[in-house]
């Protein structure tokens, strides 16, 4: 019974943090770009990287309430 | 519906070779193993120097390479370095992207076997590892037989006729047969695998500390045992930490991204079977692509630090 809450409570507290940075991410680089649009393909590549690193940390809480949940 | 879902978190065993396990993902690592060595053996057989025209293979090859080695040169910023480091990075995209892309095709993952408890010898470890997600999708399909044939069982025992054993000992054979029989799919996504991601992790870590020998010597292990003065020697503890937690992170980014992707495409295809998991392969398709890229570059970018001396910073 334990169980399900903690699947609840790491998905939740988990995407907290990647959620606000992936806003960060994305609303600086549209800043960038905004401020000078011929960067345009540099920032996105290094964006989408950043994007991979910070999307990462949202699946570690998915892959412990995988854990939770699969493994007995 | 969520109970036909097969999901299990570790691969599963196909079949062995003596002592030797087979599992399903070690079983598609392999044959990705063999389709890349296979393919360069075909392009390094038609590469000619010295013909005119190149193969179109051999084109592709060498765009492919040269991109590479120009992507690395701006991590290194070294020739010597960029000429070391490329085949490593070379190996682990292609290696961790051909994986990730198998583990979408069509019948990957839905084609397989079923196997009973009593059918052939199962470690009891394995067993006992898979029983769970494999009795929920077993119980699905079975459950309105098995339950029948546990209700006439029952009636049969306590009305204790003598008469019909026949139909008994099928009754009794057949809830059992459906309570332990699981499902195994012959080929799974090497990278959904966490013993093959943790693999590659290790080999990773193991590298950087190759290659800041090679480049530092052993003054390199200094920085793990600093005794100079106390905050040195916490900073070296941390540095020990971070290298163990290089490792997790490594594993756990590859592995959760694949397998996770996995889940999804699995949740989708059984709310919306038709048209709706087709945008999610291709968010997995690019995951896929990325986390290749993600794993290569970082793993390049952790031999520079360690082949750079740190005596300058201090």
């Amino acid at each position: 019974m334990y169980t399900e809450l903690a699947i609840g409570l790491v998905m939740g507290f988990g995407m907290i943090g990647p959620g606000i940075g992936i806003g960060f991410l994305v609303g600086k680089a549209l800043e960038a770009i905004g401020r000078n649009p011929e960067a345009i393909s540099k920032i996105q590549t290094n964006m989408i990287l950043g994007l991979a690193f910070t999307e990462a940390i949202a699946i570690y809480a998915l892959v412990f309430a995988l854990i939770l949940k699969f493994v007995q | 519906m969520a109970s036909e879902l097969h999901i299990s978190i570790s691969a599963e065993r196909v079949f062995s070779l003596g002592p030797l396990n087979i599992s399903n993902s070690i079983l598609t690592s392999l044959m990705v193993s063999a389709l890349l060595i296979i393919g360069f053996l075909v392009v390094s057989s038609l590469a000619r120097p010295s013909m005119k025209k190149p193969h179109p293979l051999q084109n592709i090859f060498e765009y492919m390479i040269q991109g590479f080695y120009r992507l690395i040169q701006g991590i290194t910023g070294d020739h010597k370095k960029t000429r070391l480091f490329l085949p490593f990075f070379m190996t682990f995209f292609l290696f961790i992207l051909a994986n990730n892309w198998f583990g979408l095709v069509p019948g990957v993952g839905t084609i397989g076997f079923r196997e009973t408890e009593t059918g052939t010898e199962q470690m009891v470890l394995l067993q006992h590892e898979i029983k769970t997600p494999v009795a929920l999708a077993a119980t699905a399909t079975a459950q309105a037989p098995a339950e029948e044939a546990q209700l006439e069982n029952n009636l049969v025992e306590t009305e204790d006729a003598g008469g019909e054993l026949g139909i008994t000992e099928e009754a009794q054979a057949n809830p059992e047969e459906h309570q332990t029989s699981i499902f195994i799919p012959y080929f799974r996504a090497g990278t959904a695998d966490l013993n093959t991601t943790i693999a590659l992790a290790l080999f990773t870590m193991i590298m950087v500390q190759v290659i800041g020998v090679k480049y530092q010597g052993l003054g390199y292990f200094k920085k793990f045992f600093d005794l100079r003065n106390p905050i040195m020697f916490f900073v070296s503890i941390l540095e020990t930490v971070s290298e163990v937690a290089k490792v997790l992170s490594f594993s756990f980014r590859l592995f959760g991204n694949i397998f996770a992707g996995e889940v999804l495409l699995v949740v989708v295809g059984s709310l919306i079977p038709l048209i709706a998991p087709m945008p999610f392969y291709g968010l997995e398709i690019f995951v896929g692509l990325i986390q290749a890229l993600v794993f290569a570059m970082l793993a390049v970018v952790f031999f520079t630090q360690a082949s750079a001396s740190h005596e300058g910073e201090h």
